[in-house]
């Protein structure tokens, strides 16, 4: 299986603590990456020439609701050599607080398609990504206050100043 | 300093040495609302910088909030030059997370794809005719909206309306076809071949399209790669990348057909030309699977009174708590949607939905390849990359 050799790889390239742990219960695996390394692991997936994950087919961030308060961040690889797929996740805790925000390193010195993603995970979602060389909104006008997709979003009522009905 | 803050600096320094141009948002050539701003020196872009999000109507907010199947009009008007293949890609999305993907009619399968390419041909027909007219050539804009009309026909004749299908339903259709598509098909397919062939030899292998395109906006295969481009872009660039045939979903794996790539035949590999070349073969390509689909629909597939695209319906459809990435080859390329379904695993609301567009990862290498172009190279550019706005925003 594809997500034993990449454990393998990961834990003979890297200390005990960067899986935490797996999820197999679905019909795509994934494996949940300490936060911290998570671009040092993406960078070996990627030269490694057993994996060469070299396509980041997609980057989400999440939000997994008011009663968990976690963040975290999905990424969907795929390697064209091998016609493969991975799920790597991370997340962590967090108090919701818009002017402090959860903080994730970036991917996008790793996979530059990870630029426009995590400016839209910043812009709807509200994840700062650390080391991001512009990370300004993308999809929303740069004065937007608070960030929609948020499970506890409530839409504004004003919009510099006409109501919004 | 924020970034923000960073890139008005940018902006008011730029001004007072070089000029900034504003291409866009209403910009015919930006095939939409987007903005790109230009930092110029004279005729050279040195830096492009796009704004997009002027067409945001919220997707994924939406989808929160509506069942899988509400939400498959919404899908439609992502791309909505190729609303059948976003349909199709959500579809087998939420049928392989409720398990019943293997259980889909063999007729419906090859109704959805027969759909599906011929939506494909119609949105790679609007590519060319307006990447002609952008760059000067207006009467191939006209015939390939006359032939994009027929198609536009046909699918209204089988769901009802012209662009915004609604047709593909989860677990099957709609409503079959119409008594007499599959001739009319056929009639289309009969008519259009030739006309490629005109219109290649009027825009494709014409020497002025050739002199405005060929080695202008030249995307390297790994730059391509690690932008996340792909369909007609990563093609274009000479790597054989087609979900349809690496995934093999639906019934692609039992149809015949080639992956065309660029091969730099007038300049550089992963030019201008290779990528609107890669989209003009692509319609042959679509035009054989829908002669085989004919095939499979007129023999052994054949349309029975008692046929019903809906008799697999799923009564409930809330999937089991899980997480799902379904890809598949849109017109645009990679079109992907990240469902997490509801926890609880009774809700037919999903939790979260993610739609990844192709365009929106395409438009983002613009800033890269369009370095030290001369402004008029860059609508070149902007044309080849094929993108749709209703999708980059979402």
């Amino acid at each position: 299986m594809i997500l034993d050799s990449v454990k393998d790889i990961l834990s003979a390239r890297f200390d005990d603590g960067v899986i935490i742990g797996e999820e197999t219960s679905g019909l795509q695996p994934a494996l949940l990456i300490n936060p911290e390394q998570i671009a040092d692991v993406c960078l070996e997936l990627r030269d490694n020439p057993a994996t060469y994950f070299d396509f980041l087919s997609c980057l989400s961030g999440i939000d997994y609701g008011v009663t968990t308060n976690r963040f975290g961040v999905v990424y969907h690889l795929a390697s064209i050599p091998y016609q493969t797929q991975l799920t790597l996740k991370i997340s962590k805790e967090h108090t919701r607080d818009i002017n402090d925000l959860p903080s994730f390193p970036t991917l996008s010195n790793v996979y530059r398609t990870a630029d426009w993603h995590e400016r839209e995970a910043y812009d709807l979602v509200g994840i700062y990504f650390e080391g991001h060389p512009d990370l300004r909104r993308i999809l929303l006008p740069d004065d937007w206050i608070g960030y929609p997709l948020r499970k506890d979003y409530k839409a504004a009522e004003y919009y510099k100043g006409i109501k919004v009905d | 300093m924020t970034a923000l803050e960073r890139y008005h600096r940018k902006i008011a320094e730029a001004a007072t040495q070089d000029m900034i141009l504003n291409m866009g948002p209403q910009h015919p050539s930006t095939h939409g609302v987007l903005r790109l701003e230009l930092i110029t020196d004279g005729e050279i872009v040195k830096e492009v910088i796009p704004h997009a999000g002027y067409l945001h109507r919220c997707f994924d907010k939406h989808a929160e909030n509506l069942t899988y199947q509400q939400t498959i009009p919404f899908t439609d008007r992502l791309d909505y030059l190729s609303s059948m293949n976003n349909s199709h890609i959500w579809v087998m999305g939420v049928e392989r997370m409720l398990g019943i993907d293997k259980d889909i009619p063999k007729r419906v399968e090859y109704i959805r794809v027969l759909m599906c390419e011929l939506n494909r041909i119609a949105s790679h027909l609007i590519s060319i005719g307006t990447y002609g007219i952008d760059i000067g050539a207006f009467t191939p804009f006209l015939w390939c909206f006359r032939d994009r009309e027929h198609i536009m026909g046909m699918l209204e004749w089988a769901s009802g309306s012209r662009m915004l299908y609604n047709y593909i339903w989860i677990g099957g259709l709609f409503f079959d076809l119409p008594v007499g598509f599959e001739e009319r098909c056929r009639e289309f397919v009969e008519y259009f071949k030739p006309k490629m062939t005109e219109l290649n030899e009027l825009l494709t292998n014409n020497q002025i399209f050739i002199s405005r395109t060929a080695n202008v906006g030249v995307l390297p295969m790994d730059v391509a790669i690690n932008y996340g481009c792909s369909g007609p872009m990563l093609r274009g660039s000479g790597l054989k990348w087609d979900l349809r045939r690496i995934d093999n979903y639906s019934v692609y794996g039992e149809l015949d057909f080639e992956v065309p790539i660029g091969t730099g035949a007038m300049g550089t590999t992963g030019d201008c030309w290779d990528r609107n070349k890669v989209r003009v073969d692509e319609i042959g390509e679509s035009l054989k699977i829908i002669e085989q689909c004919l095939d499979r629909l007129q023999k052994e597939l054949k349309r029975t009174p008692e046929f019903d695209p809906r008799a697999k319906l799923p009564r409930r459809l809330a999937p089991k708590a899980q997480d799902y990435y379904m890809r598949g080859e849109c017109s645009k390329g990679e079109l992907g949607f990240y469902f997490i379904a509801d926890p609880t695993g009774k809700s037919e609301i999903p939790f979260r939905v993610k739609a990844r567009g192709p365009s929106f990862n395409n438009l983002s290498v613009i800033s890269e390849i369009s370095k030290g172009v001369m402004i008029a190279d860059l609508i070149a550019i902007v044309g080849s990359i094929d993108f749709v706005l209703g999708e980059l925003d979402r």
